[in-house]
């Protein structure tokens, strides 16, 4: 069985005076693509940024490759391996896509070359000058996900990579994400759209009112269904 | 002689070289505070005394250790700055989540209270400090004469606006510091150590502002109130450039300086308040300022 990379146990988050989260347990095994499925607000993007360190107010414990997520300070996490592409993409307006992709500093040996990521995402090649806003949406989710690569991250925390973006971009960004796990990185993918997660994913964890409630692997997912939907709603 | 609009051509030159010897402090002390509300969204009342304080460390340099014009230059602005540095990780940084108001009066009572050192130590009168021998005499243009003085400081301010543009908007470095304008928390889980960054551009500010004082101090009185006199006006600069914007406080800074000097030749009674009507001007027509994007 492969090691466990992250493990999060009785995860509790406050945004000010709002509890948001209420006790998050799940864990990602190294080479994983693992989402966290759920309705809006169930805390899914406020997982994946107490994670990151983006989210500040929080309790319990997450452990990146045994070191504790939460007693780090926030700009040390990235340096842990850990590469966050956030909800909105944050592509920065006033940078240009080649000042996008360098801005994260190389927190380890084995980041990609500008080369190889514009081999997995051609879409960005050419466009060095030209201000980071200005891509298609789908564009910039690819810029967000290339300047991760570029860091030498091996486990990468992907917020809802696909939303507002059109089938045929969709279809690229999964592509990419396969490509990501060939490679060995370890993925916790937020994701609304059960598709396209069921297309990349290993296992899926249902979040409801700040918690994790079910697990299913993917394998089993078809049998799951009925479950499943009702969980999300749909 | 020669005139331009009924007006003598030396006298006209000597206003529009006045205006630019203004304009540059003008616009080496709004690209400070530019730089500093930029980053740290602080509205830096003190930056008028960090000047003082400037031109204070290069009089008290040369005068109590013998350190001359051009170490002074390079030792002012450390000093400045690691007194700003100080003042920021200890006081400033515990009202970074607070309103603008809360930074704006620590800073503005800073500003009193170093203003009131000051005069205490030293009182009210100016204290003179001598052209340094390498920059002394004149130029004669023919039209005018320009004291060498006046013209390197033109020249020099000039270059580290110019300077500190292209590191900010040119470089890995300045891509850093606009994201973390921004979007903060996002380019610190990026790796980034955004506190430290804020530390050190507030630093590189009030820095700047010690530098512009160690440069004025051969051609103003070096005195307390030196700062405060001129904060007003350097605040007009940064609201008609676009809070922010850091061409826009360098363009706007020597605009203003040389439109000063031409309201002293034409229509003296009303060269003080020349900025301050631009500045309505600017605030009723394009709010966001000359340089500035709306939000």
């Amino acid at each position: 069985m492969a090691e466990i990379r992250l493990q999060v146990s009785a995860l509790e988050g406050w945004y000010g005076e709002s509890h948001v989260l209420h006790g998050v347990t799940f864990d990602v095994k190294r080479g994983e693509v693992v989402t966290l499925l759920g309705r809006n607000g169930a805390g899914k993007t406020s997982t994946l940024r107490a994670l990151a360190g983006v989210m500040r107010k929080r309790r319990g414990s997450a452990l990146l490759d045994g070191h504790d997520l939460l007693s780090t300070p926030p700009h040390r996490v990235a340096h842990l391996g850990l590469g966050f592409v956030p909800e909105e993409r944050g592509i920065f307006s006033s940078l240009t896509v080649r000042e996008n992709l360098m801005l994260p500093p190389v927190v380890r040996q084995g980041g990609w070359s500008v080369d190889a990521i514009h081999e997995l995402f051609p879409n960005l090649k050419g466009r060095d000058t030209t201000t980071g806003t200005r891509l298609s949406g789908g564009e910039q989710q690819m810029l967000a996900i290339a300047r991760i690569l570029r860091t030498g991250c091996d486990i990468i925390l992907l917020d809802e990579p696909t939303e507002g973006l059109a089938p045929v971009i969709v279809e690229q960004i999964g592509k990419a994400l396969v490509r990501l796990k060939e490679k060995g990185f370890t993925v916790l993918l937020v994701e609304q759209n059960l598709n396209f997660a069921r297309g990349v994913a290993d296992r899926h964890y249902v979040v409801e009112q700040g918690r994790v409630v079910d697990e299913f692997a993917n394998d089993s997912l078809s049998a799951s269904m009925d479950q499943l939907n009702r969980y999300l709603g749909i | 002689m020669t005139e331009l609009f009924g007006v003598p051509l030396a006298v006209l030159s000597g206003q529009v070289m006045i205006g630019l010897i203004n304009g540059s402090f003008y616009a080496l002390l709004s690209l400070g505070l530019a730089i500093i509300f930029g980053l740290l969204n602080v509205i830096n009342f003190a930056h008028g005394a960090f000047y003082m304080v400037g031109a204070f460390v290069s009089w008290g340099l040369l005068t109590y250790a013998g350190v001359g014009y051009w170490p002074s230059l390079v030792l002012t602005p450390l000093i400045v700055g690691a007194f700003g540095a100080v003042f920021e990780r200890t006081m400033l940084r515990r009202l970074y989540g607070l309103d603008h108001l809360f930074s704006l009066l620590l800073t503005f009572g800073l500003a009193l209270a170093l203003e009131g050192v000051f005069r205490w130590i030293y009182g009210a009168g100016g204290k003179s400090y001598p052209v340094p021998p390498s920059l002394q005499g004149v130029y004669n243009l023919g039209f005018m004469m320009l004291p060498v003085y006046r013209a390197w400081v033109i020249v020099a301010s000039l270059a580290i606006c110019l300077v500190a543009w292209v590191l900010i908007e040119k470089t890995p470095l300045g891509a850093r510091l606009r994201a973390a304008t921004e979007n903060p928390k996002l380019v610190t889980a990026f790796g980034i150590n955004v506190p430290l960054m804020l530390t050190l551009t507030y630093a590189a500010g009030v820095g700047l502002a010690g530098l512009a004082g160690a440069m004025a101090a051969p051609i103003y009185q070096v005195s307390p109130n030196m700062g405060s006199s001129l904060i007003v006006i350097v605040f007009a600069v940064v609201v008609i450039g676009g809070m922010g914007s850091i061409m826009g406080s360098i363009v706007t800074g020597l605009m203003l300086g040389v439109l000063e000097g031409l309201t002293k030749v034409f229509f003296p009674t009303a060269s003080a308040i020349t900025v301050f009507i631009v500045m309505i001007l600017v605030l009723l027509l394009r709010p966001a300022g000359l340089f500035g994007k709306d939000k």
